[in-house]
């Protein structure tokens, strides 16, 4: 199951990472979201695979999983929606502004 | 107390002339004089005590945790220095009433000057270094700002940046040497420091400390090579001029010399570094001001070389030359601030300050010019004025030097050589300017007599150079003897302060330059030519100049090198240097990469689904210029992402990923509409390759760091959370309690970037008008029916239910998976629902859209909670619960954290709803500003 694990967060970093390095805004918007799968995933990985035991206190089993990854990873996932809706934002008023979707503004309309 | 008032006086006070602006130009100045006349009288009481030999002193606490403390200590060198400071300050004001033009603003310039007078009033009366420190910055900013107070005017504005730069950087170093001398001395208090002389010079450290404060002093006192910033200064209005680049800041590095002279003198680095520098620009700035064809540019000079000779003497290292140095700061102070402002009178009145011009002015300002020639005449060192009394005490000082040897002549004769030259420039100033011929094709002409209440300062100052010229001992001498023992800081040497010592060394030499000097002037236009030809534009500030460009330009181009504009390329750069961060620590720790742990079954849903997700991400990558379908895919890598969550025991993880997945997608089919829907290949196949490694690598190494974490064993803190949830936050839902309890700070800083990002976003998309994109430049076909019937009809039906199941999951969080996060996500959607079913006009007159209002009441509402356990002396955001029995509902409990959370509710409800309705407006905005759609 780890070897598992640390394939998924690899291929999501790799994929977010190819497309963050495209030249249009709106795969760099996809390599993002990509990429923060990637990363919550990996938070949430370091606090174990735990099956079948979800972290509410008094009675269930003794052995939970650990609560504190994810409430990180809660608020990361809430933010990092804010974080793409910025960037596309961003891309819309490139877009707007400069008349193109080119992450540097380059290039005329298409 | 009255220490602290005179400092306080001309900071409160620079609002004054600000405050008058509506009575007249006059008030301004009158409002602004008042200000040191009332310093004055508050400082007669501390004078009084320095004379009786019990300098006041007063401490404030300040910064009591660092050792810091507000200290002002009034002694004898104090004094004198704040004398001059309100002194000559109240007549500046008094002459700059006349002197502005029509269109500089008389409020904003005396309010400079004022706050120039306290941040100098602040030096001189600091009793602690760092202290002083602060207030000698002060006075770089203020200088800064007058010199540039003709700010329309370029050469202002670089006189200033040069000036700023120049003795900003000075200040810099001695910020270190300050530093060096506290833990020296192991204590920052002035008073302390002066009598740990031995032990500062004995320390190894010395040397930088005395260099680096020296750097500070002479830059600030314009000394070579930092004279140039002066001469450029002279772009000031002259009253600045006679102020802060004669008569006051430029002493300031003298009045250090002069304050640390009992810790830091006495040793061969002093000697050298201080003598030298003085005696190098002694001879450079009397040289330099013979040239000079500017009035102002010929005073500038004259005052580095006056500055160069004050410092020589504390270079000199002797008693009777520190009291020589004491005397001729103010005698300097005296008569170079009347020559500026004479030379502001002629400028004043002509209409420019060439000498080649302005001839033969005597007959025309009788009063002016002959106080302009006896002030000048005191700077020649004529007998029976002051000029003349501290420069006989220099040339005999030079005479008591054993340290040089044999090359004992050298200084007497050096000397005697600026002695000369000052003669000369001076010559120049009085004959070239009051007679020599006629004017010259003056801007202004026939030039008249000033005002009177312009001569008068002239007059005032001018009449102490007399005063003191004739009857030292009744005029300067107490004063003198005040200043002297407390630079010595031990009895004073014995001095007359005769006017005629009889036929001696020194006054040989005050006759050699006296006859030297109207000789060298008579050959003035042979010395012209001469000096035409052979110092040719090697000009200081040019220097400087080019070396500031060069600098610029270097920045620049190791800039580009980096970052030259391309986000590719910076972001590509970024990711190099994380994949040497993954790597390199791999390479080179001895432990194997695999832990311990032996590795767990995998049972065939979990492959399955992680084969699933790999391969939705490769399809994303693969197809990403086909973005609707890389969209599509993207969603089935956020579906399988939840479905980790579940399957890892994280429901409130799966649900809040659940209703974010929504979010997203329909943010990004939103912004799809507005984008071009496919995309052709770009990137040129080398660079794909290179993005190809990145991710790999980046991927690899990602991959090998979570193995390696989930093989080794682990140690958690969880269990605090686990055994302290329902004890001490009252829920069961251990991820919720740390999320509005435990982290609850945390969260209120999250909620707090959410509304940020939100308000951002409506900044960048408002008033913003886009068309839809088009596909190869063909618009694409959207569907013809604008809101099926059939979903507008089942989506209301369902508002209502989905605001219910929202409730529920926000009111059960505590104990169960839910909360705050997760039930404003779908509130939002059901809301967006309403939208995309029937459109934003109808949506818009269902309700009235203030999500504004919504983020900011739940930012306020989690902000109020927080403090409201303040009222309960408990620390920020601590909360209490208890049980309730409600009829019907049975047993219920009550959280101040489900306020807490209640405020995150509606925190997400206004962002994610503020975001897509701001996205959705993009487009009919365009018909609302009159353009097709």
């Amino acid at each position: 199951m780890e070897i598992l694990a640390s394939l998924v967060v690899a291929v999501l970093f790799a994929g977010g990472v190819y497309l963050v390095l495209r030249a249009r805004t709106f795969p760099v918007a996809i390599g993002l979201a990509l990429l923060s799968y990637g990363v919550n995933l990996f938070l949430f990985f370091t606090g174990r695979l735990m099956t079948g035991a979800p972290p509410l206190a008094g009675g269930g089993p003794a052995a939970t999983a650990d609560p504190l990854p994810q409430a990180l990873v809660l608020t990361a996932i809430v933010i990092g929606f804010g974080m793409t809706a910025f960037v596309v934002a961003l891309a819309l008023r490139a877009r707007g502004e400069l008349g193109n979707d080119h992450v540097d503004g380059r290039g005329g309309e298409r | 107390m009255n220490l602290l008032m005179i400092v306080i006086l001309p900071f409160a006070g620079a609002l004054l002339p600000l405050c008058v602006r509506p009575l007249g130009r006059g008030a301004a100045a009158w409002a602004a004089a008042a200000v040191p006349v009332a310093a004055l009288l508050l400082s007669i009481d501390p004078l009084l005590a320095a004379f009786r030999g019990t300098p006041v002193a007063i401490s404030r606490p300040w910064l009591p945790q660092a050792g810091f403390d507000l200290i002002l200590r009034m002694d004898g060198l104090a004094a004198l220095f704040i004398l001059l400071i309100l002194g000559i300050g109240l007549l500046i004001i008094l002459y700059a009433n006349y002197y502005l033009a029509e269109d500089d603003p008389p409020g904003r310039f005396f309010a400079m000057l004022l706050f120039f007078m306290g941040a100098m009033v602040g030096i001189v009366l600091s009793d602690h270094l760092l202290q002083l420190l602060v207030f000698w910055e002060l006075t770089s900013l203020s200088s800064f700002l007058l010199i540039g107070f003709r700010h329309r005017e370029g050469e202002a504005r670089q006189g200033a940046r040069m000036a700023l730069t120049v003795t900003g950087g000075g200040g810099l170093a001695m910020l270190a040497g300050f530093l060096l001398l506290g833990r020296i001395a192991g204590s920052y208090q002035i008073s302390v420091i002066l009598g740990m002389g031995d032990i500062i010079r004995a320390h190894p450290l010395y040397v930088p400390t005395l260099v680096l404060i020296l750097l500070g002093a002479f830059t600030k006192s314009a000394q070579f090579p930092f004279h140039f910033w002066l001469p450029q200064a002279m772009a000031a209005p002259t009253p600045v001029s006679a102020y802060l680049h004669s008569a006051t800041m430029v002493k300031a590095g003298v009045f250090l010399l002069a304050r640390l002279f009992p810790a830091l003198s006495g040793t061969d680095p002093w000697f050298f570094l201080v003598g030298g520098t003085g005696l190098l620009t002694l001879l450079y700035g009397a040289y330099t001001a013979l040239f000079r064809h500017d009035l102002k540019g010929l005073l500038a000079y004259s005052t580095i070389s006056h500055l160069g000779l004050i410092v020589l003497l504390f270079g000199i290292d002797t008693p009777l030359a520190a009291v020589a140095g004491v005397f001729h700061i103010i005698n300097h102070a005296t008569f170079k601030a009347s020559l500026f402002m004479a030379a502001g009178i002629i400028d004043h009145e002509t209409g420019t300050r060439d000498m080649r011009r302005i001839n033969g002015l005597w007959k025309y300002m009788p009063v002016s010019g002959t106080l302009a020639m006896v002030a000048a005449a005191a700077m020649a060192g004529v007998p029976l004025l002051n000029g003349f009394m501290s420069k006989e005490m220099f040339f005999a000082e030079t005479f008591h030097l054993s340290v040089l040897g044999p090359f004992s002549w050298f200084l007497p004769v050096a000397a005697t050589v600026a002695g000369i030259l000052a003669v000369a420039y001076s010559a120049r100033f009085i004959h070239d300017v009051f007679f020599n011929g006629e004017p010259v094709n003056l801007p202004r002409y026939p030039p008249h007599e000033a005002p009177r209440y312009m001569i008068l300062p002239v007059a005032v100052l001018v009449g102490q150079c007399l005063l003191v010229g004739v009857f030292p001992t009744l005029t300067v001498a107490p004063f003198l003897a005040l200043a002297s023992s407390a630079v010595l800081n031990s009895p004073l040497p014995a001095y007359d302060l005769a006017i005629w010592h009889g036929f001696n060394a020194p006054f040989a030499m005050s006759l050699i330059a006296m006859v030297g000097g109207i000789l060298l002037y008579g050959q003035r236009h042979r010395l012209f030519a001469l000096h035409d030809r052979l110092f040719w534009g090697i000009e200081a500030h040019l220097l400087y100049r080019r070396t500031v460009d060069r600098l610029i330009g270097g920045a620049r181009v190791a800039t580009e090198a980096v970052d030259n504009g391309s986000l590719q390329r910076s972001a590509a750069l970024l990711l190099t240097v994380a994949v040497l961060a993954i790597y390199l620590p791999m390479t080179g720790g001895g432990s194997a990469l695999a832990g311990v742990l032996p590795p767990s079954p995998v049972d065939p849903v979990t492959l399955l689904g992680a084969l699933l997700m790999m391969a939705a991400t490769m399809f994303t990558v693969f197809f990403h210029r086909q973005r609707l379908l890389a969209l599509l895919a993207l969603s089935v890598v956020g579906l399988l992402v939840v479905l980790t969550f579940v399957r890892f025991s994280a429901p409130d993880l799966a649900l809040t990923q659940l209703a974010v997945e929504v979010v997203t997608i329909l943010l990004l089919l939103l912004a799809l509409y507005f984008l071009p829907q496919q995309d052709r290949p770009e990137s040129p196949g080398w660079r794909r390759i290179r993005d190809l490694l990145l991710a790999l690598g980046i991927g690899s190494g990602c991959g090998l760091v979570t193995w390696a974490i989930l093989t080794r064993p682990y140690n958690t803190i969880a269990g605090y959370f686990m055994d302290n949830s329902l004890p001490g936050g009252g829920g069961a839902n251990v991820v919720n309690v740390i999320l509005v309890d435990f982290r609850g700070f945390d969260t209120l800083g999250e909620i707090t970037v959410l509304a940020v990002a939100a308000i951002g976003i409506y900044a960048l998309l408002d008033r913003l008008c886009l068309l839809p994109g088009t596909l190869h430049g063909v618009r694409p076909r959207w569907a013809a029916e604008r809101h099926s019937l059939v979903l507008t009809q089942v989506t209301r039906l369902l508002l209502p239910l989905a605001l219910l199941v929202s409730i529920y999951f926000f009111l059960r969080g505590h104990n169960a998976p839910g909360g705050g996060f997760i039930a404003g996500l779908i509130t939002a959607i059901a809301l967006i629902l309403q939208y995309m079913a029937s459109g934003i006009a109808w949506t818009r007159r269902q309700w009235h859209q203030q999500f504004h209002k919504v983020i900011a009441w739940g930012v306020l509402l989690a902000v109020a909670t927080g403090l409201g356990s303040w009222l309960f002396d408990r620390p920020f955001l601590t909360s209490a619960f208890g049980h309730y029995h409600l009829p019907l509902a049975g047993d219920i409990e009550l959280a101040t954290a489900m306020l807490f959370d209640l405020g995150v509710y509606l925190t997400v409800v206004g962002v994610v709803l503020l975001i897509l309705a701001t996205l959705g407006l993009l487009s009919s905005r365009c018909v609302e500003a009159g353009r097709s759609g």
